[in-house]
């Protein structure tokens, strides 16, 4: 650590390390300099010149926002010469600025605003015609008002150096200067709404909440990105039990401020026109809406009856639903059911790496290290396709530690931009190609690997023998594809495996092998919809389905039962690195209701004695009883990502067989995914860049 | 563009070989000395070179006047990097129009001034970055460039010396921002034409992240002559820390306008009616603007003052590149104000907020004024709005535009008066002596 420099701002001592700029220092000390294109975290622009300080000596005012702190340095941000300077630049700002906040978007919330209020002279001397540009729409998600811009270049740098997708650019010059898209006319990118979310005006807008409320009338409700399984955090703007906009303005949870796509609009699919409102009962062949008694009575009366004969029931449970219905649905399965024939549809082979680990839970990276490691290998995944928070933090790491990032893929990824090497592999050989990286790997400090679901079984083995070989200290993260894919495993959604990856003692029947039994009795489908690409072999099982919509599976079922989304539901949810987060309702839909609730209402009427099915007493029964997840509950209350450390999986034997990667891109996901009309309308858009590979 | 007849009054040193025929082939340049400098260099230690430039008190004639040697002197030339030469050939400051003759006339000049500048920071690969205007010299110089690598005094191992210098011509796309040295270097790597923050300076880290040497083409084309002749000798021309002379591009109501080279230090007013003939029409003198459009105005008053970077600064202005613009008593100053401005409302890059809305709110704010719609409190607003921007600009542009636009409001106070109530302009009856 180098020595710290001595400087003061405004009168007050202040010590920071070397290379600090002025406005960070003055930042430790309270003191507020204003800025509009400083951005912590993006490259230095100094276009704005709000920042401007007196510094003693200087012969005329410095910009904060590239000055380095320097010893003994005297720093004056609260003369009248600094403010007049920034009277002069919002006047100058508000010169071209409409001055139409009571219907932008952005009032209320809006940077300019603020400091027009809090440093401005509160009226213009400009008498001239303003430049007036009519509006475009850059996308079906970014609309873009040229006149309210201020050309902070916020939007160009996060798109270019943030995401790396250079889809922002300026062109003209002078007062006519204007953001503009990559494709002449139209955006091809992320659609991750980043620009408009960085905007400090109501320059950029989004296509979804545009017009639609002012930032005071909504309820902001943070919970966690039902998609991926990266966990990102987004609050929700709801207004009149609708959610309006999804962004993380606040900077918390794992992720930032960074979301992509589905965790800033993909939310609604929960709005969608098909949303199942009332269980359906299948009668005279037909499904026909009926009341929650009689829908649970139903189903309440087969599955006692089969279970009183003996018959073979299947358990599918969700990659999306919690951790808490997770845990109770296996417990209803093996308790209440006494069938050990439970499982999901697994994206990545968890227990594959956890057996490989044997039990070194520090082995396991979380997504800080993504930002913090010396050196990162990715192995059969596309991130930026798939885990964007991911592809964002080791860029982020890159941009501002130089990390070093090395690719094992099948075809070309974002990280190639800045990997130091590149590897393209046919299907199969990737732990031949990760072996002959060893000789540079072994000079790494230290190391994260990521997985894809391609890497399984035995492979997994080989890749943790490998990371042992090297003899530096290496992390890992088996990448998964849903929100709580990595849940669904730590909470025993597998015939072979209890919840904590304890082996099951009477292991029961695979996905696969419920629907190829002929003689299946009853398949009960929660939060799946495996006969998508499947069929069910038993023609005259009773199938039930809970779920959003009428899937697939849902329209061969003889009762379906309407299910809360994750964004109308309390619980926590487990994301890739297994790292605990709290879900919040956000609002209520008419006639649905949690899969937890119906588990309670079910076992009820099934007289099953499996405790409270709430989600707080479940969750403490997960703490006391699942291995690795005695995590702290105040951490997950206040909002916090906690890392479970889950045990060794002892002597399972893997089901690399079992693991069927979702291969999503950007713009799917799933079943759900078809239910958004953001994602869908972003896929019908022109534009050849995303449309993925898969990996 | 062909040549103005010489004055007498002239001292020809860099403009020598002008009016030769065929002045801008190699073999007229090496019947006149040239290369000479050059082989003097090969024979100097790096730091000798630089020492020479320095003694020569040449100073940067792109218009911020700063010590070559001394810029020199700033390249590390242990860097591991490679290192490069670019002579700034955008010249775009309006009112200035020499180096397009120095390099119209004699390439070879400019080319043998940046070798030396390449042998003594050790780079080995320079460009010359002409303005997308003066498109008709990348002709000129290919074909010099071409010329000089065919006869060995261009491409590997220069006259036998091993040392390797290679020129490249590019063309910038007619943005005055491109004359700033940083902006330059953006645009030469192929980037929007925009400032860079500084420091790390261009001699740190220039074009391409490398260390680079950075002159105006009249800067490099005075580096022949000093190491031929000594720096002592160039300096011995000019005034003391000014050394040499300068090319000023006199225009304007002038009887004979045109680009001539003269000691520096000559004094202004001899400059106006000795070399240029006097005021045209037999009309009075009102006003001057020393060194292009940036600088502040003087008024004829004020011109009786030696030409150097020093005095023209002790006098509020500068002698900025050279472009020195007369104006006759019936010269409308609001009319040039808002000429000035226009053109920067139209160059400004639009990266910094004060330069981009500030020429704007200007230009606007002149042109209702000269329209005759203009109150007491805008001639107030103009100097305010030109002092909003004046030192918070991220790069000169905005002071450049400032400036004279004070300078306009101060010194002509009283024809911005004869604009207002909706009078109209009152040197209109002498017809249109600014084309706004």
């Amino acid at each position: 650590m180098a020595e710290l420099v001595h400087l003061t701002i405004d009168g007050r001592p202040v010590e920071a390390a070397p290379g600090t700029l002025v406005i960070d220092a003055a930042k430790k000390l309270g003191i507020e300099i204003p800025a509009f294109c400083y951005y912590e975290g993006l490259s230095l622009q100094a276009a704005c010149r709000m920042c401007l300080v007196e510094v003693e000596r200087a012969p005329k005012l410095l910009t904060a926002c590239t000055l380095p702190v320097a010893e003994g340095m005297v720093v004056r941000t609260a003369t009248p010469a600094v403010a007049q300077a920034r009277k002069s630049m919002l006047e100058l700002l508000l010169t071209n600025h409409p001055l139409d906040c009571p219907v932008c978007d952005k009032g209320g919330e809006c940077e300019l605003q603020d400091m027009a209020f809090r440093y401005g002279v509160g009226e213009s001397r400009f008498a001239e015609t303003k430049v007036h540009v009519p509006e475009k729409q850059f996308s079906p998600v970014v609309f873009f008002d040229a006149p309210r811009c201020i050309l902070c270049y916020r939007c160009v740098r996060i798109c270019n150096e943030g995401l790396g997708v250079n889809a922002l650019g300026v062109v003209n010059r002078g007062a006519v200067s204007e953001i503009a898209p990559n494709r002449g006319d139209h955006l091809e990118c992320d659609e991750c709404g980043a620009c408009i979310d960085i905007c400090p005006v109501g320059a950029l807008t989004s296509g979804i909440y545009r017009y639609h409320a002012r930032p005071w009338e909504m309820e902001h409700v943070g919970t966690i990105c039902t998609f991926c399984s990266n966990g990102c955090k987004t609050t929700l703007g709801v207004r009149g039990n609708r959610i309006l906009r999804g962004n993380n303005r606040d900077r918390s949870g794992v992720n930032g401020e960074f979301l992509c796509i589905k965790g800033r609009y993909a939310f609604d699919f929960l709005h969608h026109p098909e949303r199942l409102q009332s269980p359906l009962v299948r009668s005279g062949g037909e499904l026909r809406p009926v009341s929650w008694v009689q829908a649970l009575g139903a189903v309440a009366e087969r599955f006692l009856e089969a279970r009183a004969r003996g018959g073979r029931i299947g358990v599918v449970g969700s990659n999306r639903t919690t951790n808490e219905e997770n845990y109770f649905l296996q417990k209803f399965a093996r308790q209440g059911l006494g069938t050990g024939s439970i499982d999901h549809r697994r994206t990545g082979d968890v227990p594959a790496l956890l057996s490989a680990l044997a039990g070194r839970g520090d082995a396991l990276a979380t997504v800080a290290d993504l930002y913090t490691t010396k050196a990162a290998l990715v192995v059969a995944s596309d991130l930026a396709q798939q885990h964007p928070l991911f592809a964002f933090q080791l860029r982020a790491n890159w941009r501002h530690h130089h990390a070093r990032v090395y690719t094992v893929t099948r075809g070309p990824v974002r990280e190639d931009q800045y990997s130091v090497q590149a590897l393209r592999v046919p299907p199969g050989g990737e732990l031949e190609a990760v072996e002959s990286l060893a000789p540079a790997l072994r000079k790494e400090p230290e190391l994260v690997i990521l997985f894809g679901g391609g890497i399984r079984g035995a492979a997994v083995q080989r890749l943790v023998a490998f990371g042992d070989s090297l003899g530096i200290p290496v992390k890992y993260v088996c990448l998964v594809d849903y929100s709580n894919s990595r849940g669904a495993f730590d909470m025993g959604l597998a015939p072979e495996l209890l919840p904590g990856y304890q082996p099951a003692p009477n292991p029961g029947l695979t996905l696969a092998e419920m629907l190829a039994a002929p003689d299946l009795d009853v398949l009960w489908v929660v939060g799946a919809n495996p006969l998508r690409e499947a069929s069910l072999a038993a023609e005259k099982a009773f199938v039930v389905v809970q779920d959003l919509f009428l899937t697939e599976t849902a329209a061969r079922a003889d009762v379906v039962l309407p299910a809360a989304s994750a964004y109308e539901k309390a619980g926590t949810v487990t994301n890739t690195c297994g790292e605990v987060q709290r879900l919040r309702p956000a609002l209520k839909v008419m006639g649905v209701k949690s899969d937890l609730e119906i588990f309670g209402l079910l076992a009820r009427a099934m007289r099953l004695e499996l405790g409270g099915a709430r989600p707080e007493p479940v969750f403490e029964e997960i703490r006391a009883n699942v291995p690795g997840y005695g995590v702290p509950a105040a951490v997950l209350a206040t909002g916090g990502a906690a890392q479970t450390c889950p045990a060794a999986a002892p002597e399972i034997p893997p089901r690399p067989d079992l693991v069927r990667p979702a291969s999503d891109t950007l713009f799917t996901s799933g079943t759900l995914g078809r239910y958004s009309k953001v994602l869908s309308s972003v896929l019908e858009f022109p534009g050849e860049l995303y449309k993925g590979a898969g990996e | 563009m062909p040549y103005n007849d010489p004055s007498p009054l002239e001292v020809r040193i860099l403009t020598r070989r002008f009016g030769l025929p065929d002045s801008a082939s190699l073999d007229t340049y090496l019947a006149h000395d040239g290369f000479q400098g050059f082989e003097r260099a090969l024979k100097l230690k790096p730091e000798e070179i630089i020492e020479e430039v320095k003694l020569s008190h040449l100073r940067g004639r792109g218009g911020a006047g700063f010590p070559a040697g001394l810029k020199w002197s700033f390249v590390p030339r242990s860097s591991p990097k490679p290192k490069y030469i670019v002579a700034n050939a955008d010249e775009s400051e309006p009112g200035t129009c020499k180096d397009r003759l120095l390099m119209e006339y004699d390439p070879h000049q400019l080319l043998e001034g940046m070798l030396i500048a390449a042998l003594a920071v050790d780079a080995h690969a320079g460009y010359i970055y002409i303005r997308g205007e003066y498109r008709y010299l990348i002709e000129i110089l290919d074909r010099a460039i071409e010329e000089a690598r065919a006869r060995g005094y261009l491409g590997r191992n220069i006259l036998g010396s091993g040392f390797d210098f290679e020129v490249y011509t590019h063309t910038g796309a007619g943005a005055y921002e491109c004359g700033e040295e940083s902006a330059l270097l953006e645009s030469l790597e192929g980037k929007r034409g925009v400032p860079r923050i500084r420091p790390p300076f261009p001699a740190v880290a220039g074009a391409f992240g490398c260390p680079t040497v950075l002159n105006n083409v009249e800067t490099f084309c005075a580096v022949p002559y000093i190491l031929r002749e000594g720096g002592a000798a160039f300096a011995a021309l000019g005034t003391p820390k000014n050394g040499g002379t300068r090319l000023f591009c006199l225009s304007g109501h002038v009887n004979r306008p045109g680009v001539y080279e003269l000691p520096m230090g000559f004094n202004l007013l001899r400059m106006i009616h000795e070399v240029g003939g006097g005021v045209w029409k037999g009309k009075k003198l009102k006003a001057v603007i020393p060194g292009g459009s940036s600088c502040p105005v003087l008024k004829a008053g004020e011109c009786d003052l030696p030409m150097d970077y020093d005095s023209l600064a002790r006098a509020g202005s500068m002698l900025g590149s050279g472009g020195v613009v007369v104006m006759d008593e019936d010269t409308c100053m609001v009319k040039v104000a808002l000429r000035i401005m226009r053109f920067y409302a139209h160059e400004s890059c639009g990266w910094c907020i004060p330069c981009r809305e500030g020429t704007m709110w200007l230009r606007k704010l002149l042109q209702r004024f000269h329209d005759g719609g203009g109150t007491r409190a805008d001639i107030g607003l103009i100097g305010d709005v030109a002092k909003s921007m004046l030192g918070r600009t991220f790069c000169p542009l905005g002071d450049a535009a400032a400036m004279p636009t004070i300078s306009f409001v101060e010194k002509f106070r009283e024809e911005f008066e004869a604009h207002l109530d909706g009078r109209p302009c009152p040197c209109e009856r002498a017809g249109e002596a600014v084309a706004v």
